[in-house]
This record gives structure tokens, C-alpha cells and sequence, in this order.
């Protein structure tokens, strides 16, 4: 059971996180962030870091099912809430789509983002399946729907991961087949997507 | 980073007792500019009390007609809700202006509120800052500044406040709601950051220890008209250099009733008091809504390196007025 209040003089604290759906028990300083915990206790190093200051993306995971950066989460911080990284996509052998679709069509070069990518698309379709609008949506209200998924909407959407490579063009395909949009990132023209219905049960 | 203890608050009396006793302890909601500021050293915290389980994560339709907010809802939850969406359009645009979206995804109400500023003598402890040391100086005067305020500064401090969200709600007449040791209280968004003058480093008219417990918004029927726009250095993810948020209630070619804020040119977000009288009776066009900005940037300090400021923040008010005038005509 999680201890809900712990010694307050205490700086630091045993704690379980539940990740990929495994538990796992570890002592932290409380100093500790997620993505350090991830990395260098958990041996967890599909996650990576890039700046740590909350600006690049590369750390991203799913925290709850929601994206979020490693980076600035306290793994303390972290205990009780369903975690999951890049290695807990795929079913078996079964990619997960977001990674299938990042493979077919090329959505990096050096591949330092991509679970940080990955882990991004996969909240960002689920956000759009949700309905949610986007800074370049037209038409915010309620009743006017989840908006096409265009090339914009989904450079928008995925601007919180930098590729310094500069794959950002095969990126915005891989992140449209994976929604089902395919939208052609010459043309903000794509036509509306039903909500990716492939993506797996790990975001809620 | 400092070491420190921390522990979750499991209710609201609880948490803020702990602040009361312990003025080293700081509440951790979402933690991205928090956690941020401990990497860097600007904050060496001895405690935190994590209030992301208390029960502030609502939003709730009020009796008068308005809606609450809860503190430790998320700025992505805010920013896809109904009632955001369809009664203030411009609170939503500009969270979704702000950060991104796995940032929103993390940050809440009470700590986009009570975010620090970006500028880069605060964020380097090596360098003066009378906003962290008090007395210290402020090397943005003399050197880079070019994103620094240009309205209610003084000679202590130009930095300027960095939420997107903020700026919406000063607009919608926000009011802050707290709880401390002694009890609840509010705030009125308009009273609740303090004028910059010789004490910088004192942001907030919160009661030391106080927690945020929500934000509410009146009905304003005006805010079904609004709308946010920020401009910035580069499309997406990026602090302002700029921002307006407005509402108009336009009638028969006349104003009447407008809000108006601007970000990124204060220690605060801006209300734009003078340029709403200006609007407010007269005829919805181009010579009131230039008449309207330039009421308002008379009072503008630009210094040598952000006067570039007072001509964008005039066009870019020029320019949502417009637009919203132009979708009333519709």
C-alpha cells in the first residue's frame, strides 16, 4: 500500500511504479526525476534524454495515458499512477501502430526521438479522437467536432518534440497512417479521420 | 538540486498546515516550472506537499451564472472543456497558445498562475536579479531585453509574466480563490499580482503559505465573442513576445462592452483599462480601435531594445478588434 503521508524529514523514500504494468519497488531520493529513475535504476533506457529542462520531448511516456515529459516529473511524484514507455507499446512481436507506421515511412534518421515521438503521437491521436482542439483549430466550440487531422494540425499538436535531424516531414505521415488520416504534408487539404481505433488499451 | 522532503496532502487543511509551519515548503502541483527552477537552483524548497490528490480538479457551473475552476485541474483538461470552449472562447485559445501539449498535459491552474518569469537573469542564479536577490540589481536594464516589459515596469525589474492563460482571465475578470491556516479567501485576478516597484521579488498578493483552490470566471456573455492571439518567435512552443486577449460586444455598428488584456509587455498580465473606455460606446471601426491602442500604450517605457513592442502590441490590438468586429458582422 502507498504510504500517504511520509516523514517529513525524510529526503528520501521507498516507492513503487508501476510501468508497462510490471511493479517495481526501488528507493528514491526525492531529487530522483521519472526519467532518471526510468534510465538509471530500472534500466528502462528506451526513454531518453535530451535537454531536462521540459523542451525537447524525448523523454516523453504516457503518465495515466497522458503525455507527459519524464523529465520534469518527480518519480516520487510518480507512485500510483500507470506509467508507461516506448518498450511497453508492442504486443509481443506486435509493434504498436504509431511504431509501425514510424518504421514504413521513414519518421527518423537517427532515431534519439523517436520514443519521445512515439510516445507524443500516440497521446496526440488519442487527445483528437477525444475531440480535443488544437492552437490551429478553427473552430474551438464544442459542437463543430474534432477537427481534420491536417499536416498543421498535427505539427501543432507534435511541437513539443524537436527532431534535430530534421525528420519531421516523414514524422507527420507517420503520425497521419497512424491515425488513419494519411495526410499528405504538402497540403493542409487532408480530409477528416475517424478516431484510430488501432491504438492500443494503454492510454485511457 | 537541494535535498528535500515531500509528502502528498490527502486534504486541503492538512496541506496548508504544513505551509503555515514551514515557510522553506512549497506547494508541487504539475511541477514543470517548479522542478525546473529546482534543477537550476532558483528554488531550494526543503519540503513538498503534493497537492495533485486533493480534490481541485472540477469545473464546475456556479450559481450566478459563471463557472469555477479547480485548482489542480490540468491546462490540456481546460483547454478541451465544453463549457470553456463554447462560453470562453478566449481562455481556451490561449491555453492552447501556451507550451505544449504534453506540458499542458502536466501544468495546472494554481501553478500556471503562479509561474515565474523566463527572464534570463532570474533563471541564471550566477547573475543579479532583484526579483531572486533582492537588492542585487537588474542587469536587463543595460543588457538583454528585448523580450522585457514595456508597461508598469519600474527601475528594479522589467521581466515580464510568461502565461498565456493568465492574460485570458484578467480579461474575464477572474477572481482567485485560496485557502490558508486562518481560512478561505479570494482575490480578484486584478488585484492579485502587485505592482512591480522596489520590491520585484513580491509577485503576489497571496497571504504567505496560501493555497490556490480555483479560479472563478462571472458570466460575461461578451466572452462568447473573444478571442486570443499571441505572436512569438516562432510558430508553435514558445513564450510570447506578445498577446492580446479580447472580447467585444459589438450592437447596431457600436461597442458595447469590451475586454481587453495584453501579455508579455509586464510583470503581469495587462488589463487594457484605457483603451476599453475608449471602445466601450463608440463606433466598432478602424479609427476606434487605433484610438483604443494607443490610449492604452501612452503609458508605454519601452527601453532601448523592445520598442519594437509598442508598434506590434498596437497592431496586434488593431488587429483582433478587427477581426472580432468583423465576425460580429457576419
Amino acid at each position: 500500500m502507498r504510504k500517504k503521508l511520509l516523514m517529513a524529514s525524510s529526503t528520501s523514500s521507498v516507492i513503487t511504479l508501476k510501468i508497462n504494468g510490471e511493479k517495481y519497488t526501488l528507493p528514491v531520493d526525492h531529487r530522483t526525476t521519472l526519467l532518471d529513475a526510468l534510465r538509471e535504476r530500472l534500466d528502462l533506457t528506451g526513454t531518453k534524454k535530451g535537454c531536462d529542462q521540459g523542451q525537447c520531448g524525448a523523454c516523453t511516456v504516457l503518465v495515466d495515458g497522458r503525455r507527459t515529459v519524464a523529465c520534469l516529473q518527480l518519480a516520487v511524484a510518480a507512485e500510483g499512477r500507470e506509467i508507461t514507455t516506448v518498450e511497453g507499446l508492442a504486443d509481443g512481436d506486435q509493434l504498436h501502430p504509431v511504431q509501425q507506421a514510424f518504421l514504413d515511412l521513414d519518421g527518423f534518421q537517427c532515431g534519439y526521438c523517436t520514443p519521445g515521438q512515439i510516445c507524443s503521437a500516440i497521446g496526440v491521436i488519442q487527445e483528437h479522437a477525444a475531440g480535443w482542439p488544437s492552437a490551429v483549430t478553427g473552430d474551438i466550440s464544442p459542437e463543430a467536432g474534432p477537427p481534420p487531422l491536417t499536416a498543421d494540425e498535427i505539427r501543432e499538436r507534435m511541437s513539443g518534440n524537436l527532431c534535430r535531424c530534421g525528420a519531421y516531414v516523414s514524422i507527420v505521415q507517420a503520425v497521419a497512417r497512424a491515425a488513419g488520416a494519411d495526410a499528405d504534408p504538402g497540403t493542409d487539404t487532408a480530409t477528416s479521420t475517424a478516431p484510430a481505433a488501432q491504438t492500443k488499451g494503454v492510454v485511457a | 538540486m537541494k535535498e528535500f522532503g515531500y509528502q502528498r496532502a490527502s486534504d486541503v487543511a492538512g496541506a496548508v498546515a504544513v505551509l503555515g509551519a514551514d515557510p522553506d515548503a512549497r506547494f508541487l502541483g504539475g511541477g514543470t516550472n517548479l522542478v525546473d527552477l529546482m534543477k537550476t537552483g532558483v528554488e531550494r524548497p526543503a519540503r513538498l506537499v503534493d497537492i495533485r490528490e486533493l480534490p481541485l480538479d472540477e469545473i464546475e457551473s456556479t450559481d450566478d451564472g459563471g463557472l469555477r475552476i479547480g485548482a489542480t485541474v490540468t491546462n490540456g483538461d481546460l483547454a478541451a472543456h465544453p463549457a470553456i470552449r463554447r462560453r470562453y472562447p478566449v481562455l481556451a485559445q490561449a491555453v492552447l497558445a501556451g507550451a505544449s501539449g504534453q506540458l499542458r498535459n502536466m501544468a495546472t491552474v494554481g501553478g500556471n498562475l503562479l509561474q515565474r518569469t523566463r527572464c534570463g537573469y532570474f533563471t541564471d542564479i550566477t547573475k543579479p536579479c532583484n526579483k531572486r536577490v533582492p537588492g542585487s540589481g537588474c542587469p536587463a536594464v543595460q543588457g538583454e531585453h528585448h523580450n522585457h516589459a514595456i508597461l508598469g515596469t519600474s527601475e528594479h525589474c522589467v521581466a515580464v509574466h510568461p502565461s498565456d492563460m493568465g492574460v485570458a482571465l484578467t480579461a474575464l475578470d477572474a477572481v482567485v480563490h485560496f485557502e490558508t491556516a486562518d481560512g478561505p479567501g479570494e482575490l480578484p485576478l486584478a488585484e492579485f499580482y502587485l505592482p512591480v516597484g522596489d520590491t520585484p521579488h513580491h509577485e503576489t498578493a497571496l497571504p504567505p503559505g496560501a493555497l490556490i483552490t480555483g479560479v472563478s470566471l462571472p458570466p460575461a456573455p461578451v466572452a462568447a465573442h473573444s478571442r486570443y492571439r499571441k505572436v512569438r518567435e516562432r510558430a508553435s512552443y514558445a513564450f510570447a513576445i506578445g498577446s492580446v486577449a479580447a472580447a467585444l460586444d459589438i450592437r447596431d455598428g457600436v461597442v458595447r462592452d469590451a475586454r481587453l488584456a495584453l501579455g508579455a509587455v509586464a510583470s503581469r498580465p495587462w488589463r487594457a483599462h484605457a483603451a476599453e473606455r475608449v471602445l466601450t460606446g463608440a463606433p466598432a471601426g478602424a479609427e476606434t480601435f487605433a484610438a483604443a491602442a494607443d490610449a492604452e500604450l501612452t503609458a508605454a517605457r519601452p527601453l532601448p531594445h523592445n520598442g519594437y513592442k509598442v508598434t506590434l502590441m498596437r497592431n496586434l490590438m488593431v488587429a483582433v478588434l478587427t477581426e472580432l468586429a468583423e465576425e460580429a458582422a457576419r
